[in-house]
C-alpha cells in the first residue's frame, strides 16, 4: 500500500504536468482555425458528437507539404548536437580541472559554477547583445589590442548562437562530469600508470570511459532545451538564424494559426522523445550498476 | 529595458497597497512619458499596473486567448479591426468620457475605417512608417545626394549593398514591409491579391542580404548607437532616435523621412477588452489620457502626433511643427492605409516573410 502510495507520487505529477497539457495541445492541432476567443474550432462548447468529428490530421498534413518546417527541425537538430558538442569540450576540461582541484577549493568552484543562475536569464543574454554587438566590448577589446582592424560582426548571426547556447548550458554540463569525475577512484589512474599507460593513454582509456554517464547526462541536459531553443536564437541570432521554436512562434503569434503551432509543437515532442527515452534507459541502467 | 524597470517599479507600488483599485494597462514600449503614470495615480488614486509589448501579434494572442486581465490595451487599426470582430472588446461608453470632444475629427474619420463610429476605441497615437537615417555615414557611403527621403534606399539592391557594411534594420512586421515594398513597384500598397503579393519577392529577396535584423524595437537603440545607419521603422521611434543620440552627444545625427512615394499611416487605438476586471477604472484612464495637456504631455515626450485636436496648442513647437511628425496637407494627401488579411492570405503573407528572412 505504501509502496503504490509512493509510486503514484510521480505519476500524479506526470499525468498533470505532462500528460494532460499534452492532449491539450494535441487536440488543438487537430482543430481548426476561427477568429473567436479562443481562435480554434471545434471547443467542448459544440458538445461530445460534433467536437469529435471535427478533428482531423489536416494540420499534420499541412506541415508536409511545406518544406520549411523540415528544414527548420533539420537545422534545429544540427544547432543543438553541434552546440551540444561544444558545450562538451568546454564543460570536460573544467570539470576535470574542478575535480582535480584540492579538496577545499571544491566547494568555492562548484559555487563560481552555479553562480550565474542568480542572476536572470534574460538578462545575461542580454548582457551577450551588449559584449557581441559591433561597437560591444569584444569589438573595442580587439581594435584597441589591434588584432583586428574592423569590427566583427558576431552578433545577429550563428555565431552568436552558438556562444549564447554554450554560455547557457555549459554548467548543465559541468555539474554531472564533476559528479563522475569526483567519485572516480585515483588509484585506478596510478594503476593504470604502473601498466605502462602515458599520462594521456590513461585519461583515455580510464577516465573518459569512467566519465562516460556524466559525459551522457550532461549531453542530454544540454541537447534537449537547446533543441526547442527560442530566447537566444531571437535574441543573438540573425534572421537568417532558422530554428524550430521561432517557427513555432512565428505560427503562433503572427499567423495567429493555434492548430498549426500546436502540430509542430506535437513533431517537436515526437523528436525528442527519442533522446528522452534514451536518457532515460542510460539513468536506469546506472542505477542498477550502483545498486 | 528602461520602461522595464518602470513598469516594475509602478508594480512593486503597487503591491503594497493590494486592496486599492487598479487598472491594469498594456502598451506599446517607449510610448508614454513615465510622468504622466505617477500623474494619473496621483489624481485618480487608482493603482496603475503597466506593461509593454513590441507588436501587434504578442497583444493580438493575448486577446484572442482571453482572460488578459487587462484593462486597457493599444492595438493598431487593422489589429484593432480583427480583434474586434473577434468580439474581444466591449463598447465604449461614451457618458464617461466627457472628454471625447477634444478628439480630432480629421484623425476620427481614418480611424472609423477600423472600427465603424469609433465605438470601441479612441486614438491614442498616430504615424508614418518611414526612413531613419544616420546622415553623416549614409552621405559618407552613398554621396551628399543619397536618397534618403526615398524607397530607393533601402530598396535598390545597389545602395543595399553599400549600406550593409554599415547596419540596416527592417521591422520584422510584413504588414509594414509588403505595403511599402508593394509602394515601390507600383502595385496597390493594400492589396489582398496574393499573386501581387508573390511580386514582392524578388523585390526583398534581393536586398535580404544586406539587411542586419529584421526587430521591431531594437532600432531605436541602435541607431541612437551608431551600431547601424539605416532603419525603417515607425516615425516617433526614429526621432526618439536621434534625441537620444543629440542627448548622448555622441555625434551621430538621425535624421526621419516619410518615402516620397508614399507613406504608411497607422494608428494606435485604446480599447477595453471584453472580459477587463475593471472597465469603470479603463473609462477613468481613458478620459485621462483624452485631457488635452495629458495627451500634449505624451506627445512631447515620444514625438508621435495624436489625435486629440484639443491638445495642439499645448505641443511644443517641434512636435506640431515637425512635418515628420504632423505632415502638411501635401504629405498627408501622400499617405496611404492598409486593412486587415483575411485569415488565407495572411498565412501567404506571413510564409512569405518567413521565405525572405530565412531564405527558405
Amino acid at each position: 500500500m505504501q509502496r503504490l502510495a509512493l509510486i503514484a507520487v510521480p505519476y500524479a505529477w506526470l499525468l498533470a504536468l505532462f500528460l494532460i497539457p499534452f492532449v491539450i495541445v494535441f487536440k488543438i492541432s487537430l482543430s481548426d482555425i476561427a477568429l473567436a476567443i479562443p481562435p480554434y474550432t471545434p471547443t467542448l462548447k459544440d458538445g461530445f458528437g460534433p467536437f469529435f468529428s471535427a478533428l482531423d490530421f489536416e494540420n499534420f498534413a499541412f506541415l508536409a507539404s511545406d518544406d520549411l518546417y523540415w528544414r527548420a527541425y533539420v537545422s534545429s537538430l544540427r544547432i543543438a548536437l553541434v552546440s551540444t558538442f561544444l558545450t562538451l569540450l568546454v564543460g570536460y576540461p573544467i570539470a576535470y580541472a574542478m575535480a582535480r582541484a584540492p579538496e577545499e577549493w571544491r566547494p568555492t568552484l562548484m559555487m563560481l559554477v552555479i553562480l550565474p543562475f542568480w542572476t536572470s536569464f534574460l538578462i545575461r543574454v542580454y548582457a551577450w547583445m551588449g559584449i557581441l554587438s559591433q561597437e560591444g566590448f569584444l569589438n573595442q577589446f580587439l581594435l584597441w589590442t589591434g588584432v583586428i582592424s574592423t569590427p566583427l560582426t558576431i552578433l545577429n548571426t550563428n555565431t552568436a548562437v552558438y556562444i549564447g547556447i554554450i554560455y547557457t548550458y555549459v554548467p548543465f554540463m559541468i555539474l554531472p562530469i564533476f559528479a563522475a569525475l569526483d567519485r572516480l577512484d585515483g588509484s585506478l589512474i596510478e594503476a593504470a600508470e604502473d601498466l605502462g599507460c602515458s599520462r594521456f593513454q590513461a585519461f583515455w582509456l580510464v577516465t573518459i570511459p569512467l566519465s562516460k554517464n556524466g559525459i551522457i547526462a550532461g549531453s542530454f541536459l544540454v541537447f534537449i532545451p537547446a533543441l526547442g531553443e527560442f530566447v537566444i536564437p531571437s535574441l543573438l541570432g540573425g534572421s537568417g538564424t532558422l530554428m524550430i521554436g521561432k517557427v513555432l512562434w512565428e505560427e503562433f503569434f503572427n499567423n495567429r494559426d493555434w492548430p498549426v503551432a500546436s502540430a509542430v509543437a506535437v513533431i517537436l515532442l515526437l523528436i525528442l522523445i527519442i533522446p528522452i527515452i534514451l536518457f532515460q534507459r542510460n539513468q536506469q541502467r546506472q542505477a542498477e550498476d550502483e545498486a | 529595458m528602461k520602461k522595464l524597470m518602470m513598469s516594475s517599479a509602478v508594480l512593486a507600488l503597487c503591491a503594497t497597497s493590494a486592496l486599492a483599485e487598479e487598472v491594469r494597462v498594456y502598451n506599446w514600449s517607449d510610448y508614454i512619458d513615465e510622468a504622466l503614470l505617477e500623474k494619473f495615480e496621483e489624481e485618480t488614486g487608482i493603482d496603475l499596473i503597466y506593461d509593454v509589448f513590441d507588436s501587434n501579434e504578442v497583444l493580438e494572442t493575448k486577446m484572442l486567448a482571453g482572460g488578459s486581465g487587462y484593462d486597457v490595451v493599444v492595438p493598431s487599426g487593422t489589429f484593432l479591426q480583427r480583434q474586434i470582430s473577434a468580439g474581444a472588446f466591449q463598447e465604449l461608453d461614451a457618458s464617461k468620457l466627457p472628454n471625447l470632444s477634444n478628439m480630432w475629427d480629421t484623425v476620427e474619420e481614418r480611424t472609423a475605417q477600423y472600427d465603424p463610429n469609433n465605438a470601441y476605441s479612441i486614438n491614442y497615437m498616430w504615424g508614418t512608417t518611414g526612413i531613419g537615417a544616420n546622415l553623416n555615414k549614409v552621405q559618407e557611403i552613398l554621396g551628399a545626394d543619397a536618397p534618403i527621403g526615398s524607397l530607393n534606399l533601402i530598396f535598390d539592391p545597389a545602395s543595399m549593398e553599400k549600406l550593409a557594411e554599415c547596419g540596416v534594420h527592417f521591422l520584422d512586421a510584413p504588414t509594414e514591409m509588403i505595403p511599402a515594398a508593394l509602394k515601390y513597384i507600383g502595385e496597390d500598397p493594400d492589396s489582398h491579391d496574393p499573386d501581387v503579393i508573390a511580386k514582392v519577392e524578388p523585390v526583398l529577396a534581393a536586398i535580404r542580404p544586406y539587411v542586419q535584423k529584421f526587430h521591431s524595437s531594437e532600432y531605436i537603440n541602435a541607431l541612437a548607437n551608431g551600431d547601424i545607419c539605416v532603419a525603417f521603422g515607425w516615425s516617433g521611434d526614429i526621432l526618439q532616435a536621434r534625441d537620444r543620440a543629440a542627448e548622448a552627444d555622441n555625434g551621430v545625427e538621425i535624421v526621419y523621412n516619410a518615402p516620397s512615394e508614399g507613406a504608411l499611416m497607422w494608428f494606435d487605438q485604446m480599447a477595453i477588452p471584453a472580459d477587463a476586471p475593471n472597465p469603470e477604472g479603463a473609462h477613468v484612464f481613458l478620459n485621462f489620457i483624452m485631457d488635452a495637456q495629458n495627451m500634449a504631455d505624451a506627445s512631447n515626450y515620444v514625438y508621435y502626433a495624436n489625435g486629440n485636436k484639443a491638445s495642439q496648442p499645448l505641443l511644443e513647437e517641434d512636435v506640431i511643427g515637425d512635418p515628420a511628425i504632423y505632415p502638411d496637407a501635401a504629405t498627408l494627401a501622400n499617405l496611404y492605409t492598409t486593412t486587415p488579411y483575411p485569415a488565407k492570405v495572411q498565412r501567404v503573407v506571413t510564409r512569405l516573410w518567413t521565405k525572405i528572412k530565412s531564405g527558405t
